[in-house]
């Protein structure tokens, strides 16, 4: 026995005596764990909330929440004998003062850009591959809320340094909060401790952004991760991989290897881009006051959306019995993001609803074998993608020489007419590319070898392709629309239900398939 | 040249194919290697950092292509710091992928259903407790449950309470009175006409009675935009017309439509741009919307001059100002 087998031996022993959790451990620890190249993006946003856990935990240390209004007489010359707040204040000294108070600064705003990114491509991994189907529909609504509490988490975080650009983002929430119908101006008092921007503001959305927000942050993604671990992985199909196993490699020691360095790997690289890529220097934009502005301003990224919604919102107002509406600020601001968010949150349901599957799914979707649920995805990130650009439209004229109003234009048109678009050819180019599939495993690969016939008619030749590749490309289901989903269940025709027509439009949209090859189809095929 | 299709059943798994490192010992000697190599330069990365945490000094700069000018031993601290960790990171993830074991092993999965047997004694569990609790049979005490539930959750309400106060008329409100006088931001200066050329734009506030302080609440509403331009360039109605000086107009700074300052003027098209979301007013035409998601023109400021010839409001603003909100009656 060797020395570390020993040792081993011994904490085991030692855990197990106390905690009787030898038997939970042994299975735990073998734990099977499928690999994937874009399994590791939620791994990402994990890793990346723990760098921002600790760096965060070290601004705090010398980061002051407070509005308290003082005279700025340090390291920083430029702004020396201005008057600013003792937050703004207090990030100038991180920057200049504290040795690499600067650089965690950037690894705590690059660690937050980072961690929105994975998220959200985390996101698009999970829909386009229907991650989220039954039994992971809880899994899809906590990432939901996760998604939907990092881009709150992530705006307080850079609107605390007080600085003229985040203040200007924090005087747009206001104004959101302001144009709710009847409470708006209550909310914003309240939530400003008066009148905007007031002197409470700072010291408010710090205590939300360092404790509330992140301990919730803690116990939902606890959950997340224990629902992963219980449902266990799920996997793309291939030969071997059924609906009723999962193929990969045990926790210890590979993953505990590969992840444990893959978060050496994530904090290292935010590390080197923090010492190369300038990010947010608020010393050059100055302190917040609210008669004075920069021109570009520009939120985070994954604020964007939002502030292009905003943006290109037609002037509507109602003034109607001494009272005002603002559709220009409501309908942007608050009506599209919700119906955005509770649309993307009920997307399980509402997809199982009309495909009437009510299975448990453990082998991922190749999005092509989904067409149209592929293609709504095209169509929401089609819409997403006009709303940033949109946000950025100032951004973008003057780096491509275009006027605001042509982009503005472009916006409020192709927000309505492109994402309809993107529907159709996603669509299109799915049902194609099952088309090459087909093709591939009844005809079999191109070989580029040319043969001349005795007729003197060349062809090429065909090579039939691997019986691991053929099961790859013929595994999937073919999808069958609901048969009667507009009558009862005692086969009445129900005219009264829109519900039922609407679902067996759904439906038959989604089960537009082809025939896949193979199984019971036994064609005569040529080699070429 | 033509086959039957088989029909297509799962392969199964494919069959392990070895890495150079299970077969070959100089291979595996040299995966070792390499990863002892990533650990060690690690461990250059954090002698970096450590040398730089001393050595350099925070005020040291050094200019770099494309980045520019940097400081030093920010620069220095992040390169070693993210070399240090990114070749734990490497060594770590090279190890397990050419030493440590990488047959694929099949676990079978359970389905989340429990069984019947344990589902019916669930269903059980539920309904024997909630007939022990009686709370179906006792209605009064459901009841009255229910309302103090209810009552209860009006607390955090109340509690809330205190976090600010009642808007009153603060958004309705400004500090221009009739008579304030224009002052400059900053500066705190009294301005005359004579002050502004035709063609610019100065941002002023409300004169101070001595003893106020200013807060940046106040700003928030009072900032005023003075633009002057030549009086026969208005295409004013004559009542604002009459709101105008010698050819200077005032606006309200605070955009109409989501409070941001509206600081951008184009001299040449006499337009008024917000930078947040491209609201664009029309100066001549009394800030008039012509693009952009604002739904109402800039408040617009009367002005004129008092007997010592500085300039000073009319009168207060005759609308809010700022963005919308529910109680605007206009």
């Amino acid at each position: 026995m060797s020395a570390s087998e020993r040792v081993g031996g011994q904490v085991a022993n030692y855990v197990d005596e106390r905690t009787g959790a030898a038997k939970w451990l042994k299975k735990n620890l073998t734990k099977v764990f499928p690999d994937h190249w874009s399994f590791m993006l939620g791994e990402i946003a994990l890793y990346s909330f723990i760098i921002l856990l600790l760096s965060g935990v070290f601004l705090t240390f010398w980061f002051d929440p407070s509005q308290r209004e003082v005279l700025y007489e340090g390291t920083y010359q430029p702004l020396s004998g201005l008057k600013m707040s003792a937050a703004y204040v207090s990030t100038l000294h991180i920057s200049f003062d504290i040795r690499g108070g600067l650089l965690m600064r950037q690894i705590h705003h690059w660690a937050a850009l980072l961690f929105m990114t994975a998220i959200v491509a985390h996101l698009l991994r999970v829909f386009f591959t229907g991650a989220y189907r039954k039994p992971r529909e809880f899994n899809w609504i906590i990432g939901v809320g996760l998604l939907t509490l990092g881009i709150v988490e992530g705006f307080l975080g850079y609107s605390l340094p007080d600085d003229l650009l985040s203040g200007t983002g924090i005087r747009i929430a206001e104004a959101i909060i302001q144009a709710m119908p009847v409470i708006g101006s209550y909310l914003a008092f309240f939530a400003f401790g008066g009148a905007f921007p007031g002197d409470t503001f700072i010291p408010r959305i710090f205590t939300v952004h360092v404790l509330l927000l992140p301990g919730i942050f803690l116990a939902l993604i606890t959950v997340h991760l224990m629902l992963v671990w219980y449902q266990k992985h799920t996997q793309y199909p291939g030969p071997g991989r059924t609906e009723k196993n999962v193929v990969g490699y045990p926790l210890m020691p590979i993953y505990m290897a590969k992840a444990g360095g893959f978060f050496f790997i994530v904090f290292g690289v935010i590390a080197l881009l923090s010492a190369l890529a300038s990010i947010n220097p608020i010393w050059l934009y100055g302190p917040y006051t609210p008669g004075q502005i920069s021109a570009g301003s520009q939120p985070d990224w994954y604020m964007g959306w939002l502030d292009g919604l905003v943006r290109m919102a037609p002037p509507i107002e109602t003034h109607a019995f001494g009272h005002t509406i603002s559709w220009n600020i409501l309908v942007p601001g608050l009506i599209v993001p919700g119906i955005l968010f509770t649309g993307m949150a009920l997307y399980p349901f509402i997809e199982s609803w009309f495909t009437g599957d009510k299975r448990e799914h453990q082998l991922l979707d190749r999005p092509r074998n989904a067409p149209n649920r592929t293609a709504l995805g095209a169509m929401s990130l089609t819409f997403i993608i006009i709303t940033i650009l949109n946000g950025g439209n100032d951004i973008i004229a003057t780096h491509f020489s275009l006027t605001i109003n042509q982009i503005m234009w472009f916006s409020r048109i192709g927000i309505f007419l492109l994402p309809p678009l993107a529907y159709v050819i996603t669509k299109r180019l799915c049902l194609s590319l099952q088309r090459a599939d087909r093709d591939l495993v009844e005809h079999g690969r191109e070989t580029g070898r040319l043969m001349m016939t005795a007729e003197g008619e060349f062809i090429e030749v065909h090579e039939p392709i691997s019986k691991e590749k053929a099961w790859m490309l013929t595994q999937h289901e073919q999808l069958t629309a609901l048969e009667h989903v507009t009558e009862d269940e005692h086969g009445i025709r129900n005219p009264k239900t829109m519900g039922g027509k609407l679902r067996a439009r759904l439906s038959r949209a989604d089960a537009e398939q082809i025939q896949k090859p193979g199984g019971d189809s036994h064609k005569e095929i040529d080699s070429y | 040249m033509s086959h039957e299709l088989e029909p297509i059943t799962d392969p199964g798994l494919p069959d392990h194919v070895h890495r150079a490192a299970d077969t070959d010992p100089v291979a595996e000697k040299r995966a070792e290697r390499q990863v002892a190599i990533l650990f060690a330069l690690s461990a250059i990365g954090t002698i970096l950092f450590i040398a730089s945490y001393i050595y350099i000094p925070t005020t040291e700069f050094i200019f770099l292509p494309v980045l520019g000018s940097t400081n030093a031993h920010e620069l220095f601290l992040g390169l070693g710091l993210g070399l240090s960790l990114l070749f734990i990171g490497l060594g770590a993830v090279h190890w397990a992928k050419t030493l440590m074991p990488d047959n694929e092993i099949i676990a079978e999965r359970h389905v989340m259903r429990s069984e019947d047997v344990d589902r019916k004694g669930f269903v059980d569990t539920v309904k024997e407790g909630a007939a022990a609790s009686g709370l179906g049979r006792r209605s009064l005490i459901k009841r009255s449950l229910g309302l103090s539930l209810g009552l209860s959750a009006l607390t955090p309400l109340l509690f809330l309470r205190d976090l600010g106060p009642l808007p009153k008329k603060q958004l309705e409100t400004t500090n221009w009175k009739t008579g304030t006088r224009l002052v400059t931001d900053p500066g705190d200066r009294a301005i005359k006409a004579s002050d502004l050329e035709v063609g610019a734009v100065a941002q002023v506030l409300p004169q101070l009675l001595t003893g106020e302080e200013r807060t940046l609440s106040n700003i928030g509403k009072d900032a005023v935009l003075l633009i002057r331009l030549r009086p026969e360039e208005f295409e004013l109605s004559p009542e604002r017309l009459s709101w105008t000086y010698e050819g200077i107009i005032a606006f309200s700074k605070i955009c109409s439509h989501m409070g941001c300052a509206v600081a951008l003027y184009e001299q040449q098209t006499k337009h008024l741009l917000c930078p947040c979301h491209q609201s664009t007013f029309d100066v001549p035409r009394a800030a008039k919307v012509i693009f952009g998601p604002s739904a109402r023109p800039l408040p617009q400021l009367a002005i004129t001059v008092d007997s010592e010839g500085y300039l000073i409001a009319q009168k207060p603003f005759s609308e809010p100002v700022g963005p919308s909100f529910w109680e605007r009656s206009s």
